[in-house]
């Protein structure tokens, strides 16, 4: 193979029934294990399911400068961020467009780790100048799994022989797994219960098998990318280069997004000076973004009536896609917008679809229509604005 | 307040569903159940330390995709998780399997048959058919035919026309459908008997009838009108049991305003002048309401909470005639590991899908002759779920909670049940599933049965009958619960019907629930 293949291979690699792999910055995770990713999404909502998500780029940030140069490139406010403390944070070029997503985790007064979906190691360095700083790209070194769902903390608790009840949402700690010294936090991409376990490469395999050994009673499940991916549009999480384009990427001025137009205004500081993109952002601010991204949920009667006109059931897709498709005014003809990612909750028994819109369309409530193909024929379904996310269940944070 | 809107006797799932219904319509309701927790035959109970048991119904059927929306009962807890295989073991030691996997299910047909491999798919296809012909009329208010109200004709003239659009060859089909049993419909596709035998004892579930009886085939449509709703998946085992279905819709009625009062017995409902005013608790308090709705089964419904001179006597003794006998038993096992089976040996995936004991159509008929003659089957036919292996919180981790549906269990039988009939009819069921799973009696921790006399006194359903009244041609649709009531109003004004025993019933579905709201809010209360 000449991608790579993670730390965890060795155990996922047997798991795989039908060799359904995925590429993910330049190595290999599973799309499903079983022939279907359904039973692996619903162990996210029931029980816990168990993903492999070393293919994360990760830094290492240290010295007297961390902070200071972490804050100098993300919109959230690190100086003002605890120790073991986890932030999400999207950042920004000089014009206020979004170049990436990612976490930063505050190992310590000088040492964080940042993980991101594009390499970043140049980005930094372009921003550390004169600053006492050290950045180690450790996304080979650093491998990590996230265990996600109600049963996740019972889980953890177990192989940690530790209490885990008092870790919150967003915080880390170092722990020890039967004898691998693991970092915690309490993350995730489903919006639900879950944690994130970051562990030295090299000891990948024996931390998978004491988190699989001790889970198996308690329905643990290795799931994959389908499964995530169903999971993070209910919980209304933004993929890149799916649902927004990085500024360093896109070809056309109109391809790239701010923040402000993601859904990422909590994330932009107003309380720290000087970062990348500030100015443009506190302008955009003033003036109200143009774009908002927010949920769809398409209406059933109408999906089931499209398919009736041609005498059959209705479909749904099985799973969730990553197309632009089009949105358009109750009217049908004026395009409002355009929705990036979509699929069928199993859950929540609902069509849904995270879109783009003109942000004078986006309040919810407010009635469209959605571009389905219907045997072969552009239709419009009706669909109606709905908050993000749209399944946050309580655990996620108590 | 003691004034309400309406009061739903009965919280099951259905009462609780016509509840909310009302109550997102902004009417004041009040729901009053005679057990200490709501739920009926819907109730997930922990009667083993650790070990939850579905006590009754135990998966979800066709729970309509609409009411989980217009409730929103995921947000209130409701997760249906999906049971995609089964297995019948056979007294061969081979066994038939049906796997999630379309290929895989062919591939293992094609072992017993390479015919039947590919009359099923031609098979699935004139079902698909029958269930989307079929599927319209579970969400339609049966018109009355002999009726020339406008909305009747209405009713009819829409139901003659999707008929006749069905065309000739499905229209026999479908005729087909409605008058054989379910072995000789079989017969006309299949070869291979366990695989006759599994798919036709699905058809005799609730009934007092046998594979070879006529009338059956048509159940054989129930499973296709699931796969219709596809990625819907209505179809499935529901998280922390049946209960928690009914705790969702319970949730979700609270949150619209419903009140719901347990150990809340009502003996009688209140007539004045033909007119339902309200019911008079087993207490004695009276609580008054402008409609009064019932979710009990047809018999309770009209002979119990009403006196007989409060109705028309034709319309009695239609009820009179209803039937109800009950035939079926449950078992719930606390296990301390899971059985492994002679003919697919170990634990694995098979667990988490059903096991049909069925291994042919001769063994299911005989258990049926037992049962005409008044016996419970000596080796029955059941359908056993292993509910921790779908949700681990069922029972305290690495153990397990098995679920045996047993047919048939008459609720009439020689000599009335017993408690030591109760033990003797337990363990002809644990034998006959040690005969396919030798050592499985060790891992039994706890054993619970229940016999139909058992289902009447707990949940209160007549001759404990699961389908609040026998699913059979001559009780459905404009017929259920009798001629000329089937749409939900009864001959007392403001008093209402909105259980199983009403048209579509059966299962955990609250269609017949929502059509009642749906009824009581067009007519205004």
């Amino acid at each position: 193979m000449s991608l790579r293949t993670t730390p965890f291979h060795p155990r996922t690699g047997p798991l795989s029934e039908g060799q359904a792999w995925r590429r993910w910055a330049g190595y290999v995770v599973a799309s499903s294990y079983e022939l279907s990713h359904d039973r692996e999404y619903h162990a996210i909502r029931n029980a816990a399911a168990l993903f492999d998500v070393s293919p994360l780029y990760k830094y290492l940030v240290t010295g007297k400068g961390a902070a200071r140069l972490l804050d100098h490139v993300v919109t959230r406010n690190i100086g003002k961020a605890k120790v073991g403390q986890v932030l999400y944070t999207p950042w920004c070029d000089n014009e206020g467009k979004q170049i990436d997503d990612g976490t930063i985790s505050v190992l310590g007064e000088q040492t964080f780790r940042m993980t991101s979906a594009d390499p970043t190691l140049r980005w930094l360095h372009l921003n550390a100048s004169g600053l006492e700083v050290t950045i180690q790209d450790v996304s080979e070194s650093t491998a990590a799994v996230s265990l996600q769902g109600p049963s996740s903390r019972e889980i953890l608790q177990i192989a940690a022989e530790r209490d885990l009840s008092g870790l919150k949402y967003f915080r880390l700690t170092s722990a020890k797994i039967r004898g691998v010294p693991v970092t915690i936090s309490r993350t995730g991409y489903t919006g639900d219960l879950g944690y994130e376990v970051w562990v030295d490469a090299g000891q990948a395999v024996p931390l998978w098998d004491a988190i699989v050994e001790t889970g198996t009673p308690y329905g643990i499940t290795p799931a994959g990318m389908l499964a995530l991916d169903v999971a993070r549009i209910e919980a209304g999480l933004l993929l890149i280069e799916v649902d927004y384009f990085s500024s360093r990427h896109a070809l056309i001025e109109a391809q790239k997004s701010s923040p402000l137009e993601l859904g990422l205004g909590w994330t932009v500081a107003t309380d720290k000076e000087r970062y990348n993109g500030q100015a443009a952002l506190d302008a955009e601010r003033t003036r109200g973004p143009a774009w908002q991204f927010t949920g769809l949920t398409v209406d059933w009667d109408s999906l089931e009536q499209l398919y009736a006109d041609v005498g059959l059931p209705p479909r749904l897709p099985s799973q969730a896609w990553r197309t632009s498709v089009p949105i358009y005014d109750p009217g049908g003809r004026t395009q409002l917008g355009y929705a990036t990612s979509g699929g069928w909750s199993p859950l929540l028994k609902r069509y849904m679809a995270l879109a783009h819109l003109g942000a004078e369309h986006a309040k919810p409530g407010t009635e469209v229509r959605m571009e389905v193909t219907v045997e072969h024929r552009r239709k419009q379904a009706k669909a109606h604005v709905t908050p993000l996310p749209f399944f946050n269940p309580e655990r996620k944070r108590a | 307040m003691t004034h309400y809107d309406a009061i739903v006797i009965g919280g099951g799932h259905n009462g609780l569903v016509t509840a909310a219904y009302l109550a997102r319509a902004n009417k004041s309701v009040l729901v009053l159940e005679r057990r200490p927790h709501v739920g009926g035959a819907a109730v997930t109970e922990e009667i083993f330390p650790g070990f939850k048991f579905s006590m009754f119904s135990y998966v979800v059927s066709l729970l309509r995709p609409e009411i989980i929306r217009d409730l929103e009962l995921p947000r209130h807890g409701l997760h249906i998780l999906p049971l995609e295989s089964t297995v019948t073991p056979m007294e061969n030691g081979d066994y038939l399997a049906a796997w999630g996997d379309h290929d895989e299910t062919r591939r293992e047909l094609y072992r017993h048959s390479p015919r039947d491999a590919e009359a099923y798919d031609e098979y699935g296809r004139l079902m698909h058919f029958m269930a989307q012909a079929v599927k319209p009329i579970l969400g339609m208010v049966p018109p009355d035919p002999t009726s020339f109200a406008p909305s009747d004709l209405a009713g009819l003239l829409k139901l003659g026309k999707h008929f006749r659009g069905l065309g000739g060859e499905r229209l026999h089909a479908l005729v087909k459908l409605m008058t054989m049993s379910s072995a000789d419909f079989l017969d006309e596709w299949f070869e291979t008997d366990v695989l006759k035998a599994t798919k036709s004892a699905s058809g005799i579930i609730g009934t007092f009838l046998g594979p070879r009886s006529p009338g059956t085939a048509y159940v054989l449509l129930h499973h296709y009108m699931g796969e219709l709703d596809g990625v819907f998946r209505a179809w499935g085992f529901a998280k922390g049991g049946t209960g928690a279905v009914s705790e969702a819709i319970a949730s979700a009625g609270r949150s619209f305003g419903a009140e719901i009062r347990c150990d809340a017995g009502v003996s009688k409902v209140l007539v004045r002048n033909g007119r339902a005013t309200g019911v008079v608790l087993e207490n004695g308090d009276e609580l008054h309401a402008k409609t009064v709705v019932s979710s009990l089964d047809p018999r309770r419904t009209f002979l119990q909470l009403l006196e007989s001179d409060q109705l028309p006597s034709d319309f009695v003794s239609d009820i009179k005639r209803f039937k109800f006998r009950g035939s079926s038993g449950k078992v719930n096992l606390a296990l301390d590991a899971l059985p492994s089976f002679t003919c697919m040996p170990g634990v694995g995936r098979q667990h988490r899908g059903a096991f049909s004991i069925s291994p042919s159509l001769e063994y299911v008929e005989r258990a049926y002759d037992d049962a005409k003659y008044g016996e419970f089957s000596r080796r029955p036919y059941m359908d056993i779920v292993f509910p921790s292996m779908i949700d681990p919180g069922m029972a305290p981790p690495g153990k397990h909670v098995m679920s045996i549906f047993v047919q048939y269990a008459p609720y009439n039988l020689n000599g009335g049940w017993t408690d030591a009939k109760r033990e003797a009819f337990g363990d002809a069921v644990v034998n006959t599933v040690e005969s396919f799973a030798p050592g499985f009696t060790s891992h039994i921790l706890h054993r619970q049965v229940i016999t139909p006399l058992d289902i009447e006194r707990i949940t209160g359903l007549s001759e404990g009958n699961i389908f609040a009244g026998e699913l059979a041609l001559h009780q459905l649709f404009f017929l259920r619960p009798a001629p000329g009531w089937a749409k939900f109003a009864t001959p007392v004004r403001g008093f209402y019907q909105c259980g199983s025993g009403t048209h579509p019933g059966g299962g955990i579905m609250g269609a017949s629930g929502r059509l009642a709201a749906m009824r009581i809010l067009k007519d205004g209360t």
